[in-house]
């Protein structure tokens, strides 16, 4: 494929067979490596979104600066995004991310301004939340921001019924709610009976360490009846599928999409024929320092619940 | 007998205790139970109109009640509850 600039490189991911992670032959297990866009992760595709619909709307000027709260891949494709165009980019994230997405961060030119760890990505959303209120920046705010949803709907969701019309299932991680709304809709128009189904990580005491019950936040993108299921999944769980993507089908993904090809391996025991699409959001390289992949399976559990994952 | 896990934020109504053992054969008859032995436990759980609170999830087997039974959802001997905050990411 040939393109005139790296932003028209984003999305149209591969969708490739995962025979080894079935427990059953009749339920095809499929993954979407998002994980080959331009910076590695899913998020390439709702930066661009964001960026170019500010654009078009007059929010985004020249002289503005974007601000954005993350956990880490979002700043990343903004910031790949930001340098291609020529903005200024601040991020807000949690000072327990991991060491290459901080680097990777400042690589692309992004100033960084870090919240507490143990409050998580909703306290990165408190702190940017606090400083969007001076005019100079402009916040996509990937959380509440249309364009999000519908980078999936018109590229995720498009293309599996392009590459799989036969899709039964389609699992993902709960974020944004993003990539599980768009997607659905889109699975849905195509053959209402098609099942979403979100995946969340149980991410241990220290990310869980809110002040009240009350600090939980809920994505106002995310539409909750698009979901048939939801399941929690723990990081040693996701650690160990992450290790055999790898070890089975030479996958070399991120902690979270373990958490996905889990929840699918758990509905392949439930169900006797379908094809499941599992959204496999980034690779594994900004994971290298947690040790996921560390020959002993005590220190490389150690070290993941040590850090954010999600 | 059900085993609730619960977040640390909810631990100083049970004396620190990270998980406790309850029974009922519905959720809201267990988390009625947990309210009954922790007073307060159970008060940032529930909304003011009874349903579950927005910002709370809870889980029987790991799987959302929200797509279940939500609060009417069937408990059977053995399962396992978990009362998590709403987290974001991205």
């Amino acid at each position: 494929m040939r393109y005139d600039d790296i932003l028209q490189a984003i999305g149209n991911t591969p969708l490739v067979g995962m025979p080894s992670m079935s427990p059953r032959a009749p339920v095809r297990l499929w993954a979407k490596l998002e994980g080959q866009n331009p910076t590695g992760s899913v998020k390439d595709r709702i930066a661009l979104a964001m960026i170019e619909s500010a654009e078009a709307s007059g929010d985004l000027t020249p002289d503005k600066t974007i601000l954005e709260p993350t956990s880490g891949n979002t700043g990343i494709a903004l910031a790949m995004v930001a340098k291609r165009k020529g903005y200024r980019l601040t991020v807000v994230i949690p000072d327990n991310a991991s060491h290459e997405r901080v680097q990777l961060l400042e690589l692309f030119g992004a100033e960084i301004v870090y919240s507490p760890g143990d409050k998580g990505t909703n306290g990165s959303i408190e702190v940017a939340r606090a400083m969007a209120k001076d005019p100079k920046y402009h916040m996509p705010f990937q959380y509440g921001n249309l364009a999000n949803v519908l980078a999936h709907y018109e590229g995720t969701g498009a293309e599996i019924v392009r590459d799989l019309p036969q899709v039964t299932h389609f699992i993902a991680g709960l974020g944004t709610g993003g990539t599980l709304t768009g997607t659905g809709r889109r699975l849905h128009e195509h053959d209402p009976r098609v099942r979403v189904i979100a995946a969340e990580p149980e991410l241990g005491d220290l990310v869980y360490g809110l002040r009240s019950l009350d600090d939980g936040f809920i994505p106002p993108i995310f539409d909750e009846t698009v979901l048939d299921r939801k399941f929690l999944v723990s990081s040693s769980d996701a650690l160990r599928v992450t290790r055999e993507l790898t070890s089975r089908e030479g996958i070399f993904s991120g902690i979270s999409s373990g958490a996905v090809v889990y929840v699918a391996q758990r509905i392949a025991t439930e169900i006797d024929e379908g094809d499941i699409v599992c959204l496999l959001a980034d690779g594994g390289w900004k994971y290298l320092s947690t040790e996921a992949w560390a020959p002993e399976i005590d220190r490389a559990e150690k070290g993941v619940s040590e850090s954010l994952w999600w | 007998m059900v085993r609730v896990k619960l977040p640390t934020i909810l631990r100083k109504h049970t004396g620190g205790e990270p998980a406790v053992d309850a029974e009922g054969a519905t959720l809201r008859e267990l988390l009625e139970n947990l309210e009954a032995r922790y007073p307060g436990l159970t008060k940032n759980v529930l909304a003011n109109d009874g349903g579950l609170h927005r910002f709370v999830n809870v889980y029987v087997n790991d799987e959302d009640v929200r797509y279940l039974g939500s609060l009417e959802t069937a408990m059977r001997e053995g399962d396992v509850v978990s009362i998590l905050p709403a987290v974001a990411g991205g």
